[in-house]
């Protein structure tokens, strides 16, 4: 490790990392957008890292240059990433990427370092700022890659996607064909009412949900009664009930009594996955509720129910928006009952209708808009109340 | 004032916090406990799919032949192929038109113009035709008359569900051979790296987020996505993403020169595990990450401004400072998640179906009671899964209550 510890030898062994990083980010980067044959070279990335984490060590006008000389050297066929027959725009494009981002990335994550001994303090701290800076891009990279290939292979046809699965550049001059797939599930596979269906169980889950869970959770909070303790704890157990193990019996009940196959069947059991969750989450913010107010409505002859009614409710409005958005999630997103107890296309939920696209008469950029449907509603609700969501995941140590 | 309802105010207070807990019991005594006796009870039971109804008798009636022959002929089923069927009654109205000819045939009577016949009991398997010979002046007419008045038939029968055989062969099954023990082991693969994944991951973005910068919430935000999106969307979307033929990561490798054949990411052997507790990781690290920045944030700054005195180093201070506060949160976070990971059925079978050697105990339960059609042993894996669970719980409220943070 003291080996290590000089500018000369940190600078140079963090531009080569840092340089192969940046090249592969750009590399793939490009090939996503433009599906043109971008691919990051070891060898030249290392050689050329270290040559730029030296020159960031010397100032900016020394990294400036580097970064230029980057990419020229790129475009001529020597640099951290090679391209073959792409387009001369997109050429320049990733090499300076590659240029810039390579030097400005080194010249912040070796600011401050000497090219001579480094301090312990110094030393670390640019490791960190590389880590960091390698996080984010990895990050970033994990969470999106995904939901960017969901949401161009729906907007896509299959002969497409077959002749480069790396092409996902949008044809815009299709202009509104682009959704053909949207228009199709909603026209020809009922994507209309499977929405609606989701939508009506996941709000009367929601409502039952705090129909049941606000007095059980003003009773744990609150009142005082034998095996309060034993109960809030008793809660907790009911989360680790396995769902699996719980939807064979509900199949065979529900079989015996003809509520499979209807939305009655799901919202009957819906909320009861979701009340204990709730009830944990509520009480916890009915705890930190001053108690005096209460008392004070008690002693103004409120009974028991018109204080939880007109105190304790309205005072709990952001605890009850952050539970309503959470179970809201869940119901949305249940997949293991609406897959076993549904079967009649008519009551599927959105979940359910995804399931059923999964096959290989259909194309897959239908089943990709199938999931841009189901995803964009609970994505838009959590964006805009994500300050709520946060803190109901957190309040209530939540199930997933 | 007692706490143990001593006193009537007290009793009273009591009473109406079991009121205002009935609706919760109630519900989940109805969908979590009475289904957690039901999966003990069908786990000794021999029960297939097919025995969800009770077997019941089935009867066709047809008029057949012409003149002489002329007969209706009721063919008579049980829709088990093993199970009796007791008192098994036929009713039946003969058309006016219709007449017998001569006395009905052994077991039926004929009073008025219903025809009864009682079969008494009928064995699993039973099918049988009963032809009862008869006159008409129009044959046409009489068979349409015939065939036009449904017959009834009512019989009773116990369902394998709701009587007393009872088998230990549900147990047996499972048990048997090397799979059980191929399935145990993909379990504990999964849940332990799964849950160890994304504690660590989790932790790695924690600490990036753990600094307040311009897009520090976006960021937050766009962390939570794998998490908050709908697991049938993500789960097809990495389908997609790693699929053999067409997906861009087997494109993207081979451009890249790492490879140089497709990769069967979910259809290989080992390989399939690995990417279905990689999706888990995937999924999840958003919670673990979440949980943990909270209570980073929530750590005292003065410490780390005395350890600046003290000329701690950023590596020292995070091994010496930060983790130790972290270990609470930490240990609570493997529990939980752990429980909830050995517990996790969508997602694996969404991606493999349980197929490549990705079969977890969960999986197992779906594939002995559909696939195989035999709800029995199905059960029976379901009351593995929930003794593991019973044992981990133990674990879990013996830590928890010392650590009482969550």
């Amino acid at each position: 490790m003291r080996a290590l510890r000089f500018g000369y030898v940190t600078g140079p062994v963090l531009g080569a990392l840092w340089i192969f990083v940046i090249a592969t980010t750009v590399a793939v980067t490009m090939s996503f957008v433009t599906g043109a044959p971008f691919r990051p070279s070891l060898a030249w990335s290392a050689l050329w890292g270290v040559l730029a984490g030296a020159a960031a060590l010397y100032g900016s006008v020394s990294a400036i240059a580097v970064a230029v000389v980057l990419g020229a050297i790129g475009i001529v066929g020597f640099g951290p990433i090679q391209s073959m027959d792409t387009g001369m725009i997109a050429a320049v494009i990733g090499h300076g990427a590659v240029g810039i981002f390579g030097l400005l990335g080194l010249r912040l994550i070796l600011k401050e370092c000497p090219a001579g001994a480094l301090s312990r303090h110094e030393f670390e701290e640019a490791v960190i700022r590389f880590l960091t800076g390698f996080g984010y891009i990895f990050f970033t990279a994990i969470v999106l890659i995904p939901f960017y290939v969901m949401v161009m292979t729906s907007l896509k046809n299959q002969a497409e996607l077959l002749q480069n699965p790396l092409d996902f550049t949008i044809d815009l001059s299709k202009g509104a064909g682009l959704f053909r797939s949207y228009v199709e599930l909603f026209a020809d596979f009922n994507f209309g009412t499977y929405l609606l269906n989701s939508f009506v169980i996941s709000v009367a889950t929601v409502v039952i949900t705090l129909l049941f869970s606000i007095p059980g959770a003003y009773a744990v909070a609150r009142l005082r009664f034998r095996g309060r303790a034993s109960f809030s704890r008793s809660i907790l157990l009911i989360y680790m009930v396995p769902m699996i193990v719980l939807a064979l019996p509900i199949y065979i009940a529900f079989s015996m009594t003809g509520l499979r196959n209807s939305i009655l069947g799901i919202v009957m059991i819906y909320p009861v996955t979701t009340i204990p969750v709730a009830l944990y989450m509520l009480q916890g913010y009915f705890r930190g509720l001053p108690g005096e107010v209460e008392e004070a409505g008690l002693m103004d002859g409120l009974s028991r129910l018109a204080v939880i009614w007109k105190i304790t409710l309205p005072l709990s409005l952001p605890a009850l928006a952050s539970v309503s958005l959470y179970v809201f999630m869940i119901a949305w997103n249940e997949f293991l009952l609406a897959f076993m107890l549904l079967d009649d296309p008519s009551k599927f939920t959105l979940t359910r209708g995804i399931a059923s696209l999964n096959s290989s008469e259909i194309p897959r950029q239908h089943l990709m808009a199938g999931a841009v449907i189901a995803t964009v509603p609970i994505m838009a609700l959590f964006l805009g109340l994500e300050r709520f969501m946060t803190k109901g995941l957190t309040a209530g140590s939540v199930k997933g | 004032m007692g706490v143990n309802g001593t006193t009537p105010l007290a009793r009273r207070e009591a009473r109406l916090a079991w009121g205002l807990l009935a609706p919760t019991l109630i519900s989940v005594a109805l969908v979590v406990i009475l289904p957690l006796l039901a999966i003990f009870w069908i786990s000794f039971k021999p029960v297939g799919l097919a025995d969800l109804r009770p077997p019941a008798p089935i009867l066709r009636e047809a008029v057949r032949g012409s003149g002489d022959k002329l007969r209706i002929e009721y063919r008579l089923r049980n829709s088990s192929q093993d199970r009796p069927i007791a008192d098994v009654v036929l009713t039946d109205m003969l058309p006016p038109m219709v007449d017998l000819k001569g006395d009905p045939p052994k077991p039926c009577t004929l009073s008025g113009r219903t025809l009864t016949c009682d079969f008494g009991t009928i064995e699993g398997g039973y099918n049988e035709r009963l032809r009862i010979p008869i006159t008409a002046s129009d044959e046409d007419a009489a068979e349409e008359a015939a065939e036009g008045s449904d017959p009834v038939v009512t019989g009773t029968a116990s369902s394998v569900l709701t009587d007393a055989t009872f088998t230990l062969e549900n147990f047996k099954r499972i048990f048997e051979g090397a799979e059980f023990w191929t399935v145990l082991g993909v379990t504990v693969f999964y849940t332990v790296f799964g849950t160890l994944g994304a504690l660590i991951v989790g932790l790695f973005a924690a600490m990036l987020l753990n600094k307040s910068f311009k897009g520090q919430g976006i960021l937050r935000g766009l962390y939570l996505f794998p998490y908050v999106a709908p697991v049938i969307a993500v789960a097809f979307s990495w389908l997609i993403l790693f699929d053999p033929f067409s997906g861009s990561a087997n494109a993207l490798l081979v451009q890249m020169g790492v490879t140089n054949q497709a990769i069967n990411f979910f259809g290989d052997r080992p390989l399939a595990l690995v990417m279905v507790t990689t999706f888990e990781i995937w999924r999840y690290f958003p919670l673990s990450f979440l949980f943990i920045l909270a209570r980073m944030q929530s750590i005292d700054t003065e410490m780390y401004e005395a350890a600046d005195m003290d000329g701690a180093s950023p590596f020292q201070k995070f091994w010496y400072l930060s983790l130790p506060q972290l270990l609470g949160i930490l240990s609570v976070l493997f529990l939980l998640r752990f429980i909830w990971t050995f517990n996790k059925f969508d997602d694996i079978f969404l991606l493999t179906g349980g197929n490549a050697g990705t079969r977890t105990l969960t999986v197992n339960v779906y594939e002995q009671a559909f696939a195989v059609s035999n709800i029995g042993a199905g059960a029976a894996v379901a009351v593995v899964i929930f003794c593991c669970l019973l044992v981990f719980s133990f674990f879990f409220f013996r830590f928890i209550s010392q650590e009482e943070g969550l």
